[in-house]
């Protein structure tokens, strides 16, 4: 078996693996696995307008997804996603609501916004570790929470239009389309995917085309075998995290100029950026493999929230996507067992 | 390298947290299915949509759930399509889709549970107009929207006033969720109640930042306690839980140490029988209850806001713990500020501007 087989396979195994599990736990707690997995496709695909839902919940997923995968790409961990994140979303909701602009104009300018403000929160960490060796796991969470802490600072008392939120963001700024809406019946979609797949062939031509993208890998697979080539392993490492954190700032952007339109105080973090660890993980740290996986995530969050309804409770969609983060983190086991697979098929 | 693998530990570490930290709640309410049976038939149905806290967050979720259950028990209705049902928010994008996935599935009157889903509500009203919804705690004007309100300021004033006439240590706790209005109504009514019945007693109030965060709750409370507070109140939803964790380990940790919390939405006594001293309730089950029935009979107050206080039974304070050491003198106490309230004697500030005026008689 080629090992690009087996790197296709990995993740697929680790989904079927924590289905099947999951399943499993489902019959030990008195659930009848049949009913909750037709309410999770029902939920998920009932009619297009759940579809519609689906398709906005992957869209902050896919760049979360990317944002991450990008960071490791270069053998950094950017745990900082959810920050960036937030501060993306404040940040194109500001120029949202300021400016009043055309809409070939207002829309770039708030995601640039969200990808400055993204990209400058994991500029931190990135300079910290570059200049001074501090493991940006470490500083990326400690963003995470002065990122939520400000934002919410900002929204409450700078851009407070009542009730702990800030105003509607102009139509012009918006992602939304009627007619977008209207083929979903009215399902809260926007043109947000269209640029997550864009940003999708971005990361792949940047990592895999360009010779930027060659350097950032080859710092990532060995830090000293660069640094001996002539690269510049400092500048690479602070350039990966400002990227991975622009990647995570039009996260950001898509809630805030798509799925909701304003920004309000947030009571903890959204998870979107968590979510992307666990997107990323699955997908392989490849833009086409976080695009899938990505959506498999979406599909089970949308589907697992009409559970209920089918007397199942949905934390057991989390106990599943739990099991499959398991079964892709310990993928080294589903790996042996391939290899093992694939040799007695050779004799 | 080896930084590699710590990285990557802790990534999945914090993947995982974040993923099984919703995996934790136990969830029995779903399977107490009503047994109602079939007394009559009717086309009726309503469902409801909890806000983060989920539907057994033990205050005010769990509350509206209770009376959505009693609804469907009284009216013979199932659990489930064509009967009574709800459905789970996990973050704030969620919402939209929970009241138009329950719109869609034909229920005709659908609650949004919670401040926080007043802009989903809005939306959806709009597309859905033959669905009527309900708002608890803000108000959407729409025609086929009515609105919820309560009079948070006087369940917590009398707690106040419970609270007050316990301390020995003169000194309070209050731990809020989010710094919204409703919760501000709960701070400047219970502040008030302090205020009236013992002026000398300090409060001190810490917000949590939200309603979902029991760790959160347990380590303010612990700093609350541990600073000489005796009688700590929330008003914080789930994060509460934390509180009623951090008063119990205390007291099995030291059973003659005097120290109580207070509960809130509902008589929170069950979560710990030793230290709830008394809960402020908000009757989300009398409301919930009440507005069904009307719209099962075709009088849906669609546009119009109900208030709910002490005059509506809509709020009220828990019977006071038998344990308490001076019951008899709070429940005297209570009876008189309830009789001043309901006659309109005493005005219960619901903000904190109203707060800085307000003298009791």
């Amino acid at each position: 078996m080629s090992k690009r087989l087996i790197n296709l396979l990995t993740p697929i195994f680790a989904v079927l693996l924590g289905i099947i599990l999951g399943t499993i736990i489902m019959l030990v707690s008195g659930y009848n696995p049949v009913d909750a997995f037709i309410a999770l496709g029902q939920g998920a695909f009932g009619d297009v307008y759940q579809t519609g839902e689906v398709v906005r919940q992957v869209t902050p997923y896919i760049l979360a997804g990317l944002a991450v995968a990008f960071a490791f790409r270069v053998g950094l961990f950017n745990i900082g996603v959810e920050g960036q994140f937030i501060v993306g979303w404040l940040a194109a909701v500001w120029v949202g609501v300021t400016f009043e602009l055309p809409t070939i104009i207002h829309i770039p300018l708030a995601i640039l916004a969200a990808m400055l403000a993204g990209g400058l929160w994991a500029f931190i960490p990135g300079l910290l570790k570059a200049r001074f060796r501090v493991h940006e796991v470490i500083v990326t969470i400690m963003m995470n929470y002065i990122a939520l802490h400000v934002v919410n600072y900002i929204v409450n008392t700078k851009m407070n239009q009542g009730s702990s939120k800030t105003g509607k963001i102009h139509e012009t700024a918006s992602l939304r389309s009627e007619w977008l809406s209207n083929l979903t019946t009215g399902s809260s979609i926007h043109w947000g995917i269209i640029i997550a797949i864009i940003c999708c062939f971005i990361m792949w031509f940047l990592l895999e085309k360009t010779t930027r993208g060659f350097e950032l890998r080859a710092v990532g697979f060995n830090q000293d075998a660069a640094h001996y080539a002539g690269m510049s392993v400092n500048k690479n490492i602070i350039l990966s995290m400002v990227i991975s954190g622009c990647f995570a700032g039009i996260a950001g952007a898509m809630e805030g100029l798509g799925t909701f339109g304003y920004m309000a105080v947030q009571g903890g973090f959204t998870g979107v950026g968590f979510n992307g660890i666990a997107v990323a993980l699955l997908g392989g740290n490849t833009a086409i493999g976080v695009f899938f996986a990505a959506l498999l995530f979406g599909i089970l969050k949308i589907g697992a929230l009409s559970m209920p309804l089918a007397g199942v409770p949905k934390e057991l969609v989390d106990i599943i996507i739990a099991l499959i983060v398991f079964f892709v983190a310990a993928s080294y086991m589903i790996r042996i067992v391939l290899e093992r697979f694939s040799k007695k098929g050779v004799k | 390298m080896k930084k590699h693998k710590i990285g990557m530990a802790l990534s999945l570490v914090l993947a995982a947290g974040t993923l099984l930290g919703a995996c934790g709640k136990s969830d029995d309410t779903t399977k107490d299915q009503a047994k109602g049976g079939d007394k009559e038939k009717t086309t009726f149905s309503v469902a409801m949509v909890t806000d983060v806290g989920g539907v057994d967050d033990k205050s005010f979720n769990q509350s509206a759930w209770e009376g959505l259950q009693g609804f469907g028990k009284d009216n013979g209705l199932e659990k489930g399509k064509g009967g009574y049902d709800y459905l789970q928010s996990t973050s704030d994008a969620d919402y939209t889709t929970n009241l138009n996935t329950l719109a869609r599935q034909g229920f005709n009157l659908v609650y949004g549970i919670g401040f926080l889903m007043h802009d989903a509500v809005d939306g959806i009203a709009k597309q859905q107009p033959k669905t009527n919804f309900a708002i608890v705690d803000d108000e959407v004007k729409q025609p086929n929207v009515a609105s919820v309100l309560f009079k948070e300021q006087e369940a917590a004033f009398l707690a106040g006033v419970a609270a007050a006439l316990t301390t020995k240590s003169n000194h309070i706790g209050f731990i809020g969720g989010m710094e919204i209005p409703v919760i501000e109504r709960f701070e400047s009514g219970f502040l008030a109640g302090v205020k009236a019945a013992k002026p000398e007693a300090k409060v001190d109030v810490q917000y949590s930042g939200a309603f979902d965060k029991a760790e959160l709750g347990q380590t303010i409370a612990s700093k609350m306690y541990s600073s000489g507070a005796d009688v700590v109140f929330h008003a914080a939803g789930a994060t509460g839980n934390g509180l009623f964790k951090e008063a119990g380990d205390l007291k099995k940790k030291d059973p003659s140490r005097e120290i109580w919390a207070i509960g809130v939405d509902r008589d929170q006594n069950d979560m710990g029988p030793d230290v709830v001293l008394t809960s402020a309730m908000k009757r989300v089950d009398v409301a919930v209850k009440d507005l069904s029935t009307k719209a099962k009979d075709g009088k849906f107050p669609g546009g119009e806001t109900a208030i709910y206080g002490l005059h509506e039974d809509g709020v009220g304070l828990a019977p006071v713990n038998s344990k308490a050491p001076n019951k008899d003198a709070i429940d005297k106490a209570v009876k008189e500020w309830v009789e001043k309230i309901k006659s309109g004697d005493v005005k219960v500030p619901g903000t904190r501007d109203e707060l800085k005026t307000f003298s009791a008689k």
